[in-house]
């Protein structure tokens, strides 16, 4: 019980449902099952992609080119169904996945074989990427009437009352909870964050796991891409642009510090379901949609003081811990 | 070579300062500067222009102003990634203070000083409540957007006094504008506040070493503090700078700058960790990304495309030195 006051997920848990409750107030449709399960939906690539960057965190490093990577992932896709609409399509979120995977790998052979910090390699690919969008589009736009309705319909199926898309995002957070929680490379990414030295002591290959982090970021990019053409219906240069800092703030309100090693599955989750809960919850409210930028930024100015005060007090205790030892 | 004489001998003596000064990291910047000039000018015959070449300078200076502030904060080992945000805001609240019917110095002294209340923000989140940088700035860039966007929704501010525009558009002498002068000026005033005063060298022992840098009596947060304020009120002379250029302010303005000012500062050889950089790197890198734009404009290559070149040139010039070490390893052996 103790445990679970003290627990980040728990109070984040507690501020939506408040949040909910509160909107619910205002406007008695917002609770709805039908509803929510819009919300989730909207989030759904969201969670996705803020589950692929809390692996990258975790290990310190961060992945500022998840949005161009689904962006151009996308966009291969997006011109495949247009040249050929008859192309199956699991084939291509197969080819998205793997361009993603590829791209991510790029990253992450960087980071690990020439030892540049991921933040710069990352910001280097990151107007790569975009770019190269540019190139094979021709600086064109892929737009509604050239891809397919198999394609479009894709993430609209419904199953079980909820559309695949949801499905995608609840199937993948259960994966990531194994992978964190479950396999030796998971809590190797743990290790890694929390002390890389002791980690090379303990037998785990630091630039590997980075590199392992690096693919499923991309990974889940390049997923995120085929859903995100079939989602918006749109294959451009623009797509998802800026969104990167958006996903590492899910991160962040999630729990996850910035300085590795912290951070769980159902936090992400509940990070970027918050963000999710709070642009949908602003129209309900009558609050100008322009007011979701400035209170995003707040709440992720708010998220990283409580994690720095959770962290503090850690902090003190190993180093009261070393001072002993030292003396 | 024989097996009894050591892998690696202690040098008795420094390296000439000349000898030094052309390995540095600024030579090879200035060597790639020169190369993308002599390119640029066989590639096009309209680049030589002076008017052209002037043209060129409006690409960069706005972000090369912020990039002199940023190159300090980051040898301190901390980050802005807010600074386009600040710029945002700033020239939101110059838009308030026309519509209040301001004067131009009016005008630029708000800017200014919303720069540096941005900064003085920024700064205290991170050394009052020893938050980390990257993700607070993360959270005050949408924050200080946030604000223009609350303040003017999808309207627009125009109508700046006609003796306002001087500073984005007037020319001092002939072809050289007002940006470029200005940008020079505070060149060399940040080049003697890093490299000729104790304030540089206590940012220096700071990015090496916080911790070394506190047990010897360095201020470490009052120094990052200060960093952050100048690079606030960088932000806040580009706000000036573009709002004046441009005529009118919106919410979007800027977009995307932080991580092009970043790129700038990584490319000038600024250690994106930390302890190592210098301003005359930052400097040229400046006119390498502004000569790469321009140049390739000139061959009607489209913007996105040069991003491309941007982000090549920003890994290859840091994984170099990298690969040629790891070369030179398997050559020896």
């Amino acid at each position: 019980m103790k445990n679970l006051l003290k627990s980040r997920e728990f109070w984040l848990a507690t501020g939506i449902i408040i949040i909910i409750f509160g909107v619910t107030l205002r406007a008695p449709g917002f609770a709805r099952f039908a509803n929510l399960a819009d919300i989730f939906n909207n989030t759904s690539m969201l969670i996705i992609l803020a589950l692929g960057q809390m692996v990258v965190i975790l290990t310190r490093s961060i992945d500022l080119s998840m949005a161009a990577n689904l962006a151009l992932s996308g966009m291969i896709v997006a011109l495949i169904n247009a040249a050929y609409p008859q192309f199956p399509i699991p084939l291509l979120m197969l080819i998205a996945s793997l361009c993603g995977l590829a791209l991510g790998a790029f990253n992450g052979i960087l980071v690990w074989k020439l030892n540049i910090p991921a933040i710069v390699v990352t910001l280097g690919t990151l107007t790569i990427f975009r770019g190269t969008i540019f190139l094979i589009a021709g600086g064109q736009w892929v737009n509604a009437s050239e891809l397919s309705d198999s394609f479009i319909q894709m993430t609209r199926h419904n199953l079980f009352g909820l559309p695949l898309l949801s499905w995608f995002a609840i199937l993948i957070a259960i994966a990531f909870f194994m992978f964190m929680t479950r396999t030796p490379t998971g809590r190797n990414l743990y290790a890694i964050g929390v002390n890389p030295t002791a980690s090379v002591y303990a037998g785990i290959n630091v630039g590997k796991a980075k590199f392992i982090s690096f693919c499923i970021s991309g990974l889940m990019s390049g997923f995120c891409g085929f859903l995100w053409v079939s989602r918006y219906v749109i294959g451009s240069v623009e797509v998802a642009n800026g969104y990167e800092l958006t996903i590492i703030a899910a991160c962040v309100i999630g729990g996850i510090s910035i300085a590795g090693g912290v951070g769980t599955v159902v936090g992400t989750i509940l990070g970027a379901l918050f963000l999710g809960i709070i642009n949908s919850a602003l129209p309900v409210i009558n609050i100008s949609p322009f007011w979701q930028m400035a209170i995003s930024g707040s709440a992720i100015i708010l998220a990283v003081i409580l994690n720095a005060r959770g962290a503090r007090t850690k902090g003190r205790l190993i180093l009261k811990q070393k001072n002993e030892a030292e003396t | 070579m024989s097996d009894n004489t050591p892998k690696r001998t202690l040098p008795d003596r420094l390296d000439s300062p000349l000898k030094a000064a052309f390995y540095s990291w600024p030579s090879l910047l200035l060597a790639v500067a020169i190369a993308i000039f002599i390119i640029n000018s066989f590639a096009s015959p309209y680049f030589l222009s002076p008017w052209a070449l002037s043209d060129a300078t409006f690409n960069f200076t706005e972000k090369a102003v912020i990039a002199l502030a940023m190159a300090l904060l980051i040898i301190s080992g901390e980050i802005d990634i807010s600074v386009a945000g600040i710029i945002a805001i700033s020239s939101t609240m110059m838009g308030v203070a026309l519509q209040f019917g301001a004067d131009t110095p009016t005008l630029v002294a708000v800017g200014m000083l919303t720069g540096l209340i941005c900064g003085a923000f920024n700064g205290a989140l991170v050394t009052k409540l020893g938050l980390p940088s990257i993700v607070v700035t993360i959270g005050t860039m949408s924050l200080f957007r946030g604000i223009s966007f609350i303040i003017l929704g999808d309207q627009a501010y125009k109508g700046y006094p006609e003796s306002f525009a001087f500073f984005g558009q007037g020319y001092v002498y002939w072809v050289i504008s007002f940006e470029f002068v200005l940008f020079l000026g505070l060149a060399l005033v940040y080049y003697i506040l890093l490299h000729k005063t104790n304030f540089g060298r206590y940012i220096y022992a700071i990015g090496n070493n916080p911790i070394a840098a506190q047990f010897s009596g360095v201020r470490v947060a009052r120094v990052k503090f200060v960093l952050f304020c100048l690079t606030g009120i960088m932000a806040g002379v580009a706000a000036v700078l573009l709002t004046s250029r441009l005529g009118s302010t919106r919410p979007s303005i800027a977009r995307g700058w932080e991580l092009e000012v970043i790129t700038m500062v990584v490319l000038g050889g600024i250690n994106i960790l930390g302890g190592s950089g210098t301003i005359q790197g930052t400097v040229i890198a400046a006119f390498i990304m502004g000569l790469v734009t321009f140049g390739l404009g000139l061959l009607n290559v489209p913007g996105i495309v040069m991003s491309i070149i941007i982000g090549a040139l920003l890994i290859g010039v840091i994984a170099l030195p990298t690969l040629l070490n790891m070369l030179r390893d398997r050559l020896k052996q």
